[in-house]
């Protein structure tokens, strides 16, 4: 690399971390894709408002201590609470509807804290003459998959808006969960020497939904991954001690959750292109359409780091080696079932991820610009 | 997957490079230039560089269709945009390239009706649901999707559709090329031509560039193996002293071309005397419009148009980058005034351009990526 070379991408890397600053006059549409605008917008907008330690981090959900009042000896509680706002289309698609995304997504947030999700709130914004039958639908929807992750729905909100305000029915749903053991994760926790696991194949939700709208004239065999990951996450955090960081790769997908990681903990993040876990008609679709699967949101993977096999290793021996014992036990769950080692934390470029291509190249992925498609979760 | 994977594999790839590098006399440095904003980006993503020995640089060409759209042209179409009861369709990437008065990002937010489309058939689609609107697509693209948009006019015309129209920028390759070439103080040793333009225009209109110009031209698919081929036959023909015109991507390209599609779009379009490419300025038949039989489907006849010129900004250097005189990170506003969120030039918009593909994969050198993807493998 010449010097000046060097300096052009010193100058990149100063202005990559520069403080966000919001140069639009109205909301676009990038600004809810989950890449860069919306952390942009978050940062810019809603953290300069609201800052405070708790916010902070920018994690899924909030985790704090609250005084356990019945337990004498000043014993204390840890809380996770989270909210998300759920504006898909369409409402209903092969393997899931707007309803089962809301608990799920909750529970989600709440896991990857590694929280045991407890009590959620429902809050519906509906559209005048939206059928009451595809609103049951909704509802029951979300009993079931309230119960499938053993949690209660306790409170809820409902609104009604003039036809054309709103796109049929929105849902938000908000959650609380215990953490029951001392577990301490964050974005922020990721260090060199560490493994990066994905539960599962990437890209099913994202490519669904698409498919589902029906614009596009591709048929493929693929179902949304809509699913509560706390059983699998309860799993993994009893299995090894040595969880950095977890993550529910929604909007933005896998690459996004990788540049907040290489960001928030100053690493880079090394993946392997023939590690990534994709199937066939998800490649397929997205390679016709021309989008990275990396980037296409799932909505019952997590991304996990964890120490990796440079701490706790015995030489030969995978027993006690904290990457194998988490992908043994995500493999065990049946969510997990196709969990795999997609990559590696290392110390050199700070803040980039970089893709070992399967063509035998190396590049950059970095995050999400833009929208390619609206509103897939 | 099948058809594709073939055409990715990491072993055949180190053969064809050590093929290339065993081409390349000591001493002697070889500069190619991808036309295509397509190869740009497979060169990227994939990270072909990594698999070229040292001599060999490759500099980007002006193929893609966003990064030489002019300022003046996006304003046109959000002054169509923004008139009652129009809905505007694009594809994707078009919705954030700046004009004059923002993207049509900007332009949505203060309450244009634009909607992506993956097809101008989709936009047809619009049309028919909306009787009452005037649907417009804005037709952007070389030679490749030029066909498809002029058998979309073709069909709202037998269906004899009134509220559909076209705002066409559709350019020609073989003009931009020749403005490339004729640029001063160029030195390329030889073109990847683009494949896909070339499935509809074949291979012979590039005869030229060999014969008069002298250099050679190897038309290339688009999965990286291809590319990697097309090098090696351009290394070929230069240590054999030859320039020819080949075709790497017999599998999709015919020599001839595609006479339909050809037929489609000199029904409905003719050339425009002259049209502004981004950077390239002015070009004499360059570019295509819609001939007066199909007036009735030209959003330019239809709605009243300032056709202005805007400059571009200042600080922008997408014009020298789109003729291969300056690598992007050379660009003084490169990732800092200039990056994919905030574009102030195109070439930084679409994933083809040559800064955005730059910036969003490639941005570290070869030399540094291997060191930190050794790292991590210890």
């Amino acid at each position: 690399m010449t010097s000046r070379e060097e300096q052009v991408l010193e100058r990149v890397d100063r202005a990559r971390r520069r403080k966000a600053r919001v140069r639009e006059e109205h909301i676009t549409m990038a600004h809810g894709a989950g890449g860069r605008a919306t952390q942009t917008l978050i940062e810019a907008v809603f953290l300069d408002a609201f800052r405070n330690p708790l916010l902070e981090p920018l994690e899924d959900g909030a985790v704090f201590q609250v005084p356990a009042f019945t337990a004498p000896g000043g014993a204390v509680a840890r809380l996770a609470f989270t909210t998300d706002s759920y504006v898909v289309s369409p409402l209903f698609f092969p393997g899931g509807d707007i309803g089962d995304l809301a608990v799920n997504g909750t529970v989600n947030d709440l896991a990857v804290c590694g929280a045991r999700p407890l009590y959620l709130s429902a809050g519906f914004v509906l559209e005048e003459g939206f059928p009451v039958e595809d609103l049951r639908r909704v509802a029951a929807s979300m009993a079931r998959a309230a119960a499938a992750a053993g949690v209660a729905i306790v409170t809820g909100d409902t609104k009604v808006v003039q036809r054309g305000r709103a796109d049929g029915c929105y849902v938000t749903t908000a959650g609380v969960g215990l953490l029951d053991r001392d577990t301490r994760l964050g974005v922020a926790r990721a260090r060199p020497g560490d493994a990066v696991l994905v539960s599962g194949p990437i890209g099913e939700h994202g490519v669904t939904i698409m498919l589902a709208r029906g614009e596009l004239e591709i048929e493929a065999d693929v179902t949304s991954d809509t699913a509560p990951l706390n059983g699998l996450v309860a799993a993994l955090l009893q299995a090894t001690g040595s969880v950095r960081c977890l993550r529910d790769a929604t909007r933005g997908g896998v690459a996004t959750v990788l540049n907040e990681i290489a960001l928030a903990s100053g690493v880079a993040v090394v993946v392997d292109e023939d590690a990534v876990p994709v199937r066939p008609d998800v490649r397929g679709a997205c390679e016709l359409l021309g989008i990275d699967p990396l980037y296409v949101a799932c909505e019952g993977r997590v991304v996990v780091v964890v120490a990796g096999d440079t701490e706790g290793n015995t030489a030969g021996n995978t027993a006690g080696n904290p990457a194998q014992d988490a992908l043994a036990a995500l493999r065990g769950h049946p969510l997990g079932a196709d969990a795999a080692i997609i990559g590696r934390v290392a110390a050199d470029p700070p803040g980039l991820v970089l893709l070992r291509t399967a063509f035998g190249g190396t590049r950059i992925v970095d995050m999400l610009v833009g929208d390619p498609l609206p509103r897939i979760c | 997957m099948r058809f594709v994977d073939e055409y990715r594999d990491a072993d055949k790839a180190r053969a064809l490079s050590a093929a290339i590098a065993g081409l390349c006399e000591p001493g002697r440095t070889y500069t190619f230039m991808e036309v295509c904003g397509g190869h740009t980006h497979t060169i990227y993503k994939h990270g072909l560089e990594d698999h070229l020995p040292e001599p060999i640089t490759l500099v980007h060409g002006p193929g893609c269709p966003v990064c030489v759209i002019p300022m003046g042209r996006v304003d046109d179409a959000i002054h169509i945009a923004e008139r009652p009861g129009v809905i505007m369709t694009s594809f994707g990437d078009m919705t954030r390239v700046p004009g004059g008065r923002g993207s049509f990002l900007d332009a949505a937010a203060r309450g244009a009706d634009i909607r992506m489309v993956y097809s101008p058939l989709d936009a047809l689609k619009i049309a028919r649901r909306n009787p009452d609107r005037q649907v417009v697509f804005m037709a952007i693209g070389f030679e490749t999707t030029t066909p498809s948009t002029a058998v979309t006019v073709l069909r709202a015309a037998a269906e004899g559709l009134r509220n559909f129209s076209v705002m066409c920028n559709h350019v020609m390759i073989i003009p931009a090329i020749t403005a490339i070439l004729d640029s001063p103080g160029l030195r390329l040793d030889g073109f990847v031509g683009p494949g896909h333009v070339s499935t509809v225009i074949g291979c012979r209109p590039y005869g030229f560039v060999a014969r008069d110009y002298g250099k050679p031209l190897v038309v290339a698919g688009f999965e990286p193996l291809d590319i990697l081929q097309a090098i090696h036959m351009l290394m070929l023909q230069i240590a054999e002293g030859r320039s020819e015109v080949e075709n790497q991507y017999a599998r999709v390209v015919p020599w001839e071309g595609n006479p339909r599609a050809l037929r489609a779009v000199d029904e409905v379009m003719e050339p425009r005397p002259r049209f502004e490419w981004r950077g390239l300025g002015l070009i004499p038949r360059s570019a295509l419009r819609i001939r007066e039989k199909y007036a009735a489907y030209d959003a330019e006849r239809r709605f009243d148009v300032p056709g202005g010129r805007v400059a571009d900004p200042k600080a922008c250097q997408c014009g020298e980058v789109l003729k291969g005189a300056l690598k992007p990170w050379e660009c003084k506003v490169f990732g800092t005034a200039c990056t994919p969120e905030t574009p102030i030039g195109t070439c930084m918009v679409s994933s083809e351009g040559a800064c955005a593909a730059y910036y969003n994969f490639g941005r570290f050198s070869r030399r540094r990526v291997r060191d930190a993807s050794r790292e991590a493998s210890r």
